[in-house]
């Protein structure tokens, strides 16, 4: 298991630098370091379920790789659905968080809200197309989607994470 | 099932793991956000936060995995008395993986920032507070896993369903509140010499 988790802990170093390169930005506004966690953790699990569902469907042979597909349509609608009912709660949760760790918040409720959710959805449908490709992927070379996709998902999706995050203030910021 | 029904299941399933996540996410954020002093103090350690808290969700939900399916499988008696040697091993193993996974991170974050020609704390510092965080974080976190998928397999719950947002919740939290806790001891040691 150590290769494994050397790899995957290269890949995460990737978003570590991401992250480092808007260190300043992070530090001047305590609210979008509170959404740091949260929001890669929720885009991982956002991935890991739909990655989990779809393995299931495909052991369970309801699965068929067709855009026509209800099983992919509806897994795809819930994931988007998903990320529209928590990324709002997620900024309200960082906005009031900083206000009473920090005392005041230096960026407007609006924005945090605005921030997270603009975040949320654009990795919701990341989230999608990554767990699509790499569950199509496994089943084209005959591995057990249960052993390669959810590990693979929520790394990538841990990293996109964090590079939504970063990309998004820099717009709204 | 159409498209809308199979939306309405998957939504349903998926929206109290996501909630307890979210949670945990927001508590591990609250503390980032209150350890800022700590990361101007250590440059670099922002850049080992994803790779520690990764670790976490890994190793430990690879363990929770494991006791899941030892479980399914009458391998193991979900009692921590007189503990078994397949959970002992497993738990081992699951430690120190986690700790040299974080000592690895710390090693390849040191080198690929001084490469990049970024700030970054001395080597020992960090490696310093990626073993402590390891170990500390590591010791709770089994005991959580083991003991709250022994308590909910004892109650008739599949262990499958509590391991992942169980793991993803406290894993957050515990990482980073370890992260504060490792960087605080290893500053005040080095402050001593």
């Amino acid at each position: 298991m150590l290769p494994v988790l050397f790899v995957l802990t290269l890949v995460e170093l990737g978003s570590g630098l991401v992250l480092g390169s808007f260190e300043a930005q992070l530090l001047q506004y305590p609210s979008l370091l509170v959404l740091v966690p949260v929001t890669i953790g929720t885009a991982g699990n956002l991935g890991s379920i739909l990655a989990a569902r779809l393995s299931t469907s495909f052991h369970l042979g309801t699965l068929t790789f067709s855009p026509a597909d209800d099983e992919l349509a509806g897994n795809a609608l819930a994931t988007v659905v998903l990320a529209v009912t928590v990324f709002p709660i997620i900024g309200v949760g960082a906005w009031v968080a900083t206000l009473v760790v920090t005392g005041g918040p230096a960026l407007p409720f609006s924005t945090v809200v605005l921030v997270a959710l603009s975040s949320g959805i654009t990795l919701a449908v990341l989230a999608v197309f990554v767990t699509f490709t790499a569950t199509y992927v496994a089943y084209r070379f005959g591995l057990d989607p249960d052993d390669v996709v959810i590990p693979v998902v929520t790394n990538v999706c841990d990293v996109l994470g964090v590079v939504v995050l970063f990309a998004v203030a820099q717009l709204l910021v | 099932m159409t498209v809308r029904d199979v939306a309405v299941e998957a939504y349903k399933e998926a929206l109290p793991a996501l909630a307890a996540s979210l949670v945990g996410g927001l508590i591990a954020g609250v503390v980032l956000g209150g350890m800022r002093a700590e990361l101007r103090a250590v440059p670099g350690l922002l850049v080992l936060v994803p790779a520690l808290l990764a670790t976490r969700g890994n190793v430990y939900g690879s363990l929770g995995a494991r006791i899941a399916t030892a479980l399914h499988q009458g391998l193991i008696d979900p009692y921590v008395t007189g503990a078994d040697e397949r959970l002992r091993a497993a738990a081992t193993a699951a430690l120190a993986n986690g700790v040299l996974t974080s000592t690895f991170a710390s090693i390849m974050a040191f080198f690929l920032l001084t490469f990049l020609g970024s700030p970054v704390a001395p080597l020992p510092i960090l490696v310093g507070i990626a073993i402590v965080a390891g170990l500390l974080s590591g010791i709770v976190l089994t005991v959580v896993v083991v003991t709250v998928v022994f308590a909910g397999y004892r109650r008739g719950r599949n262990p499958d369903t509590i391991v992942g947002p169980l793991v993803t919740t406290t894993g957050d939290v515990f990482g980073i509140l370890f992260l504060l806790i490792a960087v605080r001891t290893v500053l005040a040691i080095a402050g001593v010499f």
